[in-house]
């Protein structure tokens, strides 16, 4: 079982106490952008075999959202940070690169 | 080929089996084929056997990077149906059911289709008005199936506790020729013909690259070196993600876990297949008397074959309401598979971005009855580049809107 800690009240939850929310950062395009762009908002999704970033909300708790950076392949998690952030925070990013030499995700190189 | 007929059991019978050849060739792979295809499941395999059957295709490799049937289509609980809602779906699992009707004959491979009937049970107000309405639309698309009632329900599968506490039976969509059929079987039936047609299937291969050059594909790279191609297919369902961002373009698609179990075997005590899409469970008899139970896929993405135990405990725990028998039974195995999940719950059959490639996937929770008409559907696609059984889930239908909605009517997993 997964088992996040919820940056807004800080209590470390199970999985069955979270409830996922896909793929985080996915900034709404427009409201000029091209159909091509809005339609990569609105479906495309990054599927990576590897560390991603999540949105999951604190369902059961103290019902708020928050993010999540895990690796899809081995559910190990590199750590969460708050609902707010419109970006991954630079010492997370560090943290995965010294782990996982190579690693890209979407535009954070 | 080496045919299998009673003539041949009875033959080797006389000589203490010695006389078997292999089902299928292992060769090395050629410097270039006139089509790849990326994933040895059932639907890579399909596509590859009617490339050569209904089009003349035979220069045709099949990469697989573990081995051929290891993917979704040797970890699915085998439940063959074609009672979709949307007239586009009915199509295909209806051109796909009907193929499974004589697929036996077809490969000289028994696949052990076994159309024993499917209801899926509905267990409260709402499903009960979407089944009525799937029973509708199945009679204009001419797919028999018919809405019944309680009592019905009780007399074709008697374990059933139709009155509840929790969720009563109101009554169920049943499609009496749906089914279930041996899943490897399926798999190493089109294997041994497209191995017959000529065709390579290179196992322990697995594509890491795609190249191209001005826009088209030129071939793959692989753990065995590259591989050129003139038009090439992914057909690799939960790594379909991953493949396309080798190709340069990204996917509708988000993978996760599915899970199953199977119980010890037990005397036969139902011969039909239930599905409980309520309670997210769903429940048949293999013929060796294991129960088959399916559950519900994890929300997050995941490539971990595996599952997760809160799921199986939701699943069981909703069944035993509905079958009480199995509170006594001890449970086997479980395992995971990786499906690749859509947003309209269809698959995609399409053109890529890169010219010369195209992808079959999206087929999430419910693919293995797909296999034969997929197959058929794909092979049309990449020999003549349309198929009407094929166009209407192209790519293109999510920008222009053309959802095939797939996920009221077909409830969580199948
Ligand atoms: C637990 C479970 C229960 C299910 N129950 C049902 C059911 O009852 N009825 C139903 O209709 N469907 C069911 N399904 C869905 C069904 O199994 C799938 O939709 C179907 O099997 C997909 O077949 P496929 O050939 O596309 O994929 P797969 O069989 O997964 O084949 C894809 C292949 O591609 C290979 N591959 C991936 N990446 C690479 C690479 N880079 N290079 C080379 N090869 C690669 C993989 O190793 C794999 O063998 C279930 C699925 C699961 C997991
Ligand atoms: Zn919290």
């Amino acid at each position: 079982m997964l088992i996040l800690t919820c940056p807004a009240c800080g209590i470390a939850a199970d999985e069955t106490e979270l409830h996922p929310g896909g793929e985080a950062h996915v900034a709404r395009a427009g409201p000029h952008a091209s159909e091509e762009a809005f339609s990569d908002y609105l479906f495309s999704r990054e599927n990576p075999r590897g560390v991603h970033f999540e949105r999951w909300r604190h369902a059961m708790g103290c019902g708020k959202w928050f993010h999540a950076a895990r690796c899809t392949v081995t559910l190990e998690i590199f750590g969460t940070y708050r609902a707010d952030c419109t970006a991954p925070p630079e010492a997370l990013l560090e943290r995965i690169r010294a782990a996982r030499p190579g690693w890209s995700w979407r535009d954070f190189k | 080929m080496q045919r299998y007929s009673v003539f041949a059991v009875a033959r080797e019978a006389m000589r203490h089996h010695r006389g078997w050849q292999r089902a299928w060739r292992s060769p090395e792979p050629r410097k270039r084929y006139d089509v790849v295809i990326v994933g040895a499941g059932g639907h890579g395999l399909a596509t590859a056997y009617y490339l050569g059957r209904n089009h003349g295709i035979r220069n045709v490799a099949i990469l697989e990077k573990g081995w051929l049937g290891g993917g979704n289509t040797g970890r699915n609980t085998t439940i063959i149906r074609s009672n979709y809602l949307q007239d586009a779906s009915a199509a295909i699992y209806e051109k796909s059911r009907s193929l499974y009707e004589t697929m036996s004959q077809d490969l000289n491979y028994n696949v052990m289709f076994s159309p024993r009937g499917v209801m899926m049970l509905a267990q409260t107000e709402h499903e009960k008005r979407g089944y009525l309405r799937t029973a509708h639309a199945n009679g204009r698309q001419g797919v028999a199936t018919e809405f019944i009632g309680p009592d019905r329900v009780k007399q074709l599968c008697p374990i059933i506790e139709t009155r509840g506490p929790r969720y009563p039976v109101l009554g169920a969509l049943w499609q009496p020729r749906a089914g279930t059929a041996r899943h490897d079987a399926v798999a190493w039936g089109y294997a041994r013909a497209c191995s017959d047609m000529g065709m390579d299937i290179i196992q322990q291969c697995e594509v890491t690259g795609i190249t191209s050059r001005q826009g088209h594909v030129t071939g793959v790279e692989t753990s065995r070196g590259p591989i050129a191609c003139g038009k090439l297919g992914l057909v690799a369902a939960g790594h379909s993600g991953v493949l396309s961002q080798m190709a340069g373009f990204r996917l509708p698609i988000e993978s996760v876990a599915l899970q199953a179990l199977v119980s010890e075997p037990v005397k036969p005590c139902m011969d039909v297949v239930v599905m409980a899409n309520t309670v997210h469970g769903y429940l048949s008899q293999s013929d060796k008397g294991e129960m088959v139970i399916g559950g519900g896929a994890d929300g997050y993405n995941n490539y971990t074959q595996r599952g997760s135990f809160h799921h199986v405990e939701e699943t069981v725990r909703a069944l035993i309401e509905t079958f009480p028998m199995l509170s006594r039974l001890n449970m086997l195995r479980q395992w995971g598979g990786i499906v690749d999940m859509t947003g309209d719950r269809s698959p995609i059959l399409s053109r890529s971005p890169l010219a010369g490639c195209f992808v079959n996937c999206g087929w999430g929770t419910g693919g293995f009855k797909a296999i034969p008409g997929s197959g058929w559907a794909m092979a049309e696609l990449m020999a003549r580049g349309a198929s009407t059984l094929a166009d209407p889930f192209s790519l293109s239908r999510f920008a222009e809107g053309r959802f095939i909605d797939e996920s009221v009517a077909a409830g969580v997993a199948h």
